[in-house]
């Protein structure tokens, strides 16, 4: 274990980062928004979104056992049950049960 | 501040609460297990509140790594923060005095709630902002201190159950590809993330990945205008 006052500046570092990277576009674009960061406004939640779950997702191996079987059951599962339901929780709690039971117990 | 904000707000985060509880929870233990007590955890979720990042930050504290190389991997870890704030400059700008708290608690699950909502008649846009970030913050921040309280005794099989926080993700994809009127935008993203991790592997693709996509848009702004055009029925 590193000494307290060591972890604290290591933690206000990594405070500091985080929010630097979350205020700068509001602090760049406070007056008045230019048209094609506005653009980017508009379209990139769909493409961000597409980010986060490949994001989440990046560790699976597809090219050793299980080849991302429990991902890819799960994944469709999640996507099947809310074309179906459209409940939120029912689809996030199918899938993850889905996918607890496979690295679990199946595999 | 009326019922149904409140009810709303409450049942939109209920996935996040489930998600934020059980990550806070393993970061609360893994902290515990590096001999920091649960008034750290609760520091390090108050003042960094980034939940992969925190995970990577308990790495950083055991190994003793330099203030350098710290700020280097967040700036790499949270650099997608960036994204967020760029697409929700103008979402926020009325906001008010609690604009710089929306903005300190904009993670990813939270921008995943506030980036795109079809609030029905009846509730307050702003106020499902502000309570929104407050709920997924509180239970981030219980989370981590349950984790860091109650240490290796909460030892159950929970493996896997971080699944949760992707499935939250896929069904965001999927009520946003029903509701959009272009799908560019999202194959785009799918297909350069998947390209860019191939390229570059699991560590190291997002930089990559969070470069080629403003560029890809830009370059394909007519097609998305038009295909938007065409279908002519946006919600803005």
């Amino acid at each position: 274990m590193i000494d307290t006052s060591r972890a604290l500046l290591l933690i206000a570092v990594m405070s500091a980062v985080t929010m630097l990277l979350r205020f700068l576009p509001f602090v760049l674009f406070s007056k008045s928004t230019p048209k094609p960061i506005l653009y980017l406004g508009e379209v990139l939640p769909y493409s961000i979104m597409a980010m986060l779950v490949v994001y989440c997702l990046r560790n699976t191996s597809v090219l050793e056992t299980p080849h991302g079987l429990p991902e890819a059951v799960s994944v469709a599962v999640v996507i099947l049950l809310h074309k179906w339901k459209h409940s939120t929780l029912l689809s996030i709690l199918g899938g993850t049960l889905c996918y607890m039971l496979f690295v679990q117990v199946i595999l | 501040m009326n019922k149904k904000t409140v009810k709303y707000a409450l049942l939109a985060s209920l996935p996040v609460m489930a998600g934020y509880i059980v990550l806070g929870i393993g970061f609360g233990i893994l902290l515990y297990d590096k001999g920091y007590s649960f008034w750290w955890a609760i520091l390090m979720s108050v003042v960094i509140y980034a939940g992969s990042m925190q995970y990577v930050g308990v790495g950083l504290l055991s190994g003793g790594a330099s203030l350098i190389s710290t700020a280097i991997m967040t700036l790499m870890v949270n650099a997608r923060h960036l994204f967020y704030g760029i697409s929700m400059v103008e979402k926020y700008r009325d906001t008010g005095t609690a604009k710089p708290y929306l903005i300190y608690a904009l993670t990813d699950e939270t921008y995943s709630l506030v980036c795109d909502p079809q609030l029905p008649d009846g509730v307050d846009r702003k106020k499902y902002y502000i309570l929104v970030s407050l709920m997924d913050q509180s239970y981030w921040v219980f989370g981590s201190f349950l984790g860091g309280f109650l240490g290796s005794a909460l030892k159950f099989n929970s493996q896997g159950i971080d699944f949760a926080m992707t499935a939250l993700f896929v069904v965001i994809f999927v009520e946003q590809w029903e509701k959009a009127s272009h799908h560019i935008p999202a194959v785009l993203g799918l297909a350069l993330s998947l390209i860019c991790l191939l390229i570059f592997g699991p560590d190291r693709f997002l930089i990559p990945a969070m470069l080629c996509i403003p560029a890809g848009l830009f370059l394909l702004k007519g097609k998305i205008v038009e295909e938007k055009n065409c279908e002519g029925g946006t919600k803005e």
